[in-house]
């Protein structure tokens, strides 16, 4: 009989086109590539060098995303890119893509979005596979059983030219979330209260499995905001065991397998989930009984805390470097130790990122933005994921809510999460958005961030000040 | 890639722990199509005031650490994005080391693949270095890949991990790319046997 396996140990056996050996890492199968504007322009350039070819373009897909605006199409329906670098670079993509036969989702295009949103989207993200892109939040498709984690430029060069990684096998660790969410808590501050528990180096060289009664009543787009910011944890990748919520929600998507090639599909990622008794290296914990919204208050992920609670105090920590760490990151927040952050104003609610993007996290904002306004003083962007999920949330008359309560309703992008085109938070100014990073001049120089749940920023935008969305349910 | 074995450094620390990979070089200069020029993006943020002047506090900034090649910092470096333009502006920036308590994942490998020599120190060392960047700004480090050693001005030689197959790409100047081409017969091997649905795109 063999031992008990974990999930990632049958998807990562199963893509091994060699083994590590003392001496040399893994060569890795890599079932889907996600490939975008800014990280991908030079590994073709080397490719062009060594006159090597795509190996597998029917595997590789390409979205514009990062440096895109999000402004309103002009009246030839075009969405003009008016920054000349960010244009050259679009366009460097769109030759890449044409010369090695790539299929590309053009901005403006009705399938473009956040690479990490198409995918899923498209049903190219499924079970069981092997998925990698130059971004970080690539942990994101981990949400439906598939080993999916971000790599650098080179290795981007490194799966065009050969389909493959070198990879040494990573540890696992089993993050087990206990309980039921309460009303006005949600999946994103599941991972924000992980993140602020075991810290932003907590998961380094360990892959995530994300397990318990709390994250199986999650949906599919909850557990890809848990996933996606495994890597804010420090993880090298998170998943979740597929179950009947994940072949629902991959069933009938373009790219997915159909009829008796589906079934076939199901029974095989129904074998995935860890078998009972595997073994992992760490383990994690939460109770979700006991959590409530989460906010953080620093200049990274991990430093987060209940919304009800008071900044931490740097004078207390005992550890030198972590009160010079939090010493620096008040000093550039501009807060105060020990006074709470509920009722600090704030200039800019943004709601969109990979994290919180998706139709759901739409429909859960406009559900407690309707019938409301943005306070004054306030600039609340609303950015959808995708084109599909912005004529999704326009056919059932979002739009129209976030329109009405004075909130700016745009074009798909990564926009504001990292402020690569004009959607930049001014110097000095406080924002609450539902992206992944609060990294000093994260959403522009000087930008200062909250990171919290949809469900919080619209409360914080209605207010004008950070708000317990609990208190407006 | 140019081949690695030994050499001799000046150092200068950035003694902060998760440095991250949007402080290293901010999004705003990821427009770029090559590896070049990246030098001025190095540290953008952190080197000027919010006002466009120079931040005089900022220890690269200080006229006695001009010339450093090796940096020492605290956990977790190079958290965050997975945007290799950290690794090549830090080369553009004079860089060959980084020394840190621990790195993350990504950002560990992918300054191995340009030859800039992630190095993994405890953390006594670590702040020995930290005070010697204080107390002597031109306090040299020698590193010794082949031995896996730093060795510091006492004399003392400190011994790092490091991956063997990373080490011998870096001692001989090869890159993982050609090693992975080579590996072509076994891809197409692996393709042919193994069927949907474990590899089901269509």
């Amino acid at each position: 009989m063999t031992a008990p396996q974990t999930l990632f140990a049958k998807v990562w056996d199963a893509h091994e086109v060699r083994p590590e050996t003392a001496e040399t890492p893994a060569v890795l199968y890599i079932d889907l590539h996600l490939i975008h504007e800014v990280t991908s322009p030079q590994a073709f350039t080397e490719l062009r060098e060594r006159g090597l070819k795509v190996r597998r373009p029917d595997k590789t897909i390409a979205t514009m995303d990062h440096s895109t605006p999000t402004t309103p199409r002009n009246a030839l329906g075009i969405i003009p890119v008016i920054d000349a670098q960010a244009a050259a670079q679009l366009g460097q993509l769109e030759r890449n893509c044409a010369d090695f036969g790539i299929r590309l989702f053009a901005l403006g295009t009705e399938n473009q979005g956040i690479v990490h949103v198409i995918g899923p989207e498209q049903g190219l993200t499924q079970p069981g596979m092997t998925i990698v892109c130059g971004d970080s939040h690539t942990s994101t498709h981990g949400a439906f059983g598939a080993l999916a984690f971000g790599i650098g430029t080179s290795e981007v060069g490194h799966v065009l030219a050969t389909q493959c990684l070198l990879q040494r096998r990573p540890q696992t660790c089993a993050v087990r979330v206990a309980g039921r969410l309460g009303t006005g808590v949600t999946a994103k501050d599941i991972i924000l209260a992980i993140i602020a528990k075991y810290g932003v180096g907590g998961g380094t060289g360990y892959v995530f499995e994300y397990m318990g009664e709390a994250i199986r009543a999650l949906s599919i787009e909850e557990r890809m905001t848990i996933c996606n910011m495994s890597i804010e944890g420090g993880a090298r990748a998170g998943m979740v065991a597929p179950d009947t919520t994940t072949f629902q929600y991959v069933s009938g998507r373009p790219h997915a397998p159909q009829g008796a090639d589906f079934e076939r599909a199901v029974a095989y990622w129904s074998s995935l989930p860890s078998d009972a008794g595997a073994a992992f290296d760490k383990e994690m914990t939460l109770d979700a009984d006991e959590l409530t919204p989460m906010i953080t208050y620093g200049t990274n992920p991990g430093m987060g805390m209940k919304i009800t609670e008071a900044v931490p105090d740097p004078a207390q920590l005992s550890d030198h470097n972590a009160r010079v760490a939090l010493d620096k990151a008040l000093a550039y927040m501009a807060l105060q130790p020990g006074k709470p952050l509920l009722g600090h104003k704030v200039d800019v609610a943004f709601l969109g990122s990979c994290t919180n993007s998706r139709i759901s996290d739409l429909r859960v904002a406009a559900d407690l933005l309707k019938g409301r306004k943005v306070a004054e003083g306030v600039r609340m962007m609303v950015v959808p994921g995708s084109q599909q999920v912005k004529k999704q949330a326009e056919a059932e008359g979002l739009d129209t809510i976030f329109r009405a309560a004075g909130a700016e309703w745009r074009e798909a992008g990564c926009s504001s999460c990292l402020g690569m085109n004009d959607d930049r938070v001014p110097a000095g100014q406080y924002c609450i958005s539902t992206s992944n990073r609060n990294f000093e001049g994260r959403q522009g120089p000087g930008a200062r961030t909250f990171l919290a749940s949809p469900l919080t920023v619209v409360a914080t935008a209605v207010s004008g000040v950070v708000t317990d969305p609990r208190t407006l349910l | 890639m140019k081949p690695i074995n030994t050499f001799n450094g000046k150092i200068a620390a950035l003694p902060v722990p998760d440095i991250d990979t949007d402080r290293i070089v901010p999004a705003r200069f990821l427009k770029v199509t090559s590896k070049d020029g990246l030098g001025e993006a190095l540290f953008a943020d952190w080197k000027v005031r919010a006002d466009g002047t120079p931040d005089a506090e900022f220890p690269l900034n200080r006229p006695e650490t001009q010339g450093a090649t090796v940096l020492i910092a605290g956990d977790n470096f190079g958290c965050g994005s997975s945007r290799e333009h950290a690794p090549w502006a830090l080369q553009a920036g004079g860089f060959t080391a980084v020394l840190a308590t621990s790195f993350a994942n990504i950002f560990y490998s992918n300054a191995l693949k340009n030859g800039l020599l992630p190095i993994i120190i405890d953390h006594e060392t670590y702040e020995q270095l930290v005070s010697l960047a204080e107390e002597d700004p031109e306090t040299q480090l020698t590193i010794d890949l082949a031995a896996q050693t730093v060795t510091l001005p006492d004399g003392r030689a400190v011994h790092f991990p490091i991956d063997g197959f990373s080490k011998v790409c870096l001692l001989n100047g090869v890159d993982q790319l050609g090693y992975l081409v080579q590996q072509d017969d076994a891809i197409s091997a692996y393709e042919q046997r193994t069927p949907a649905p474990v590899s089901t795109l269509t």
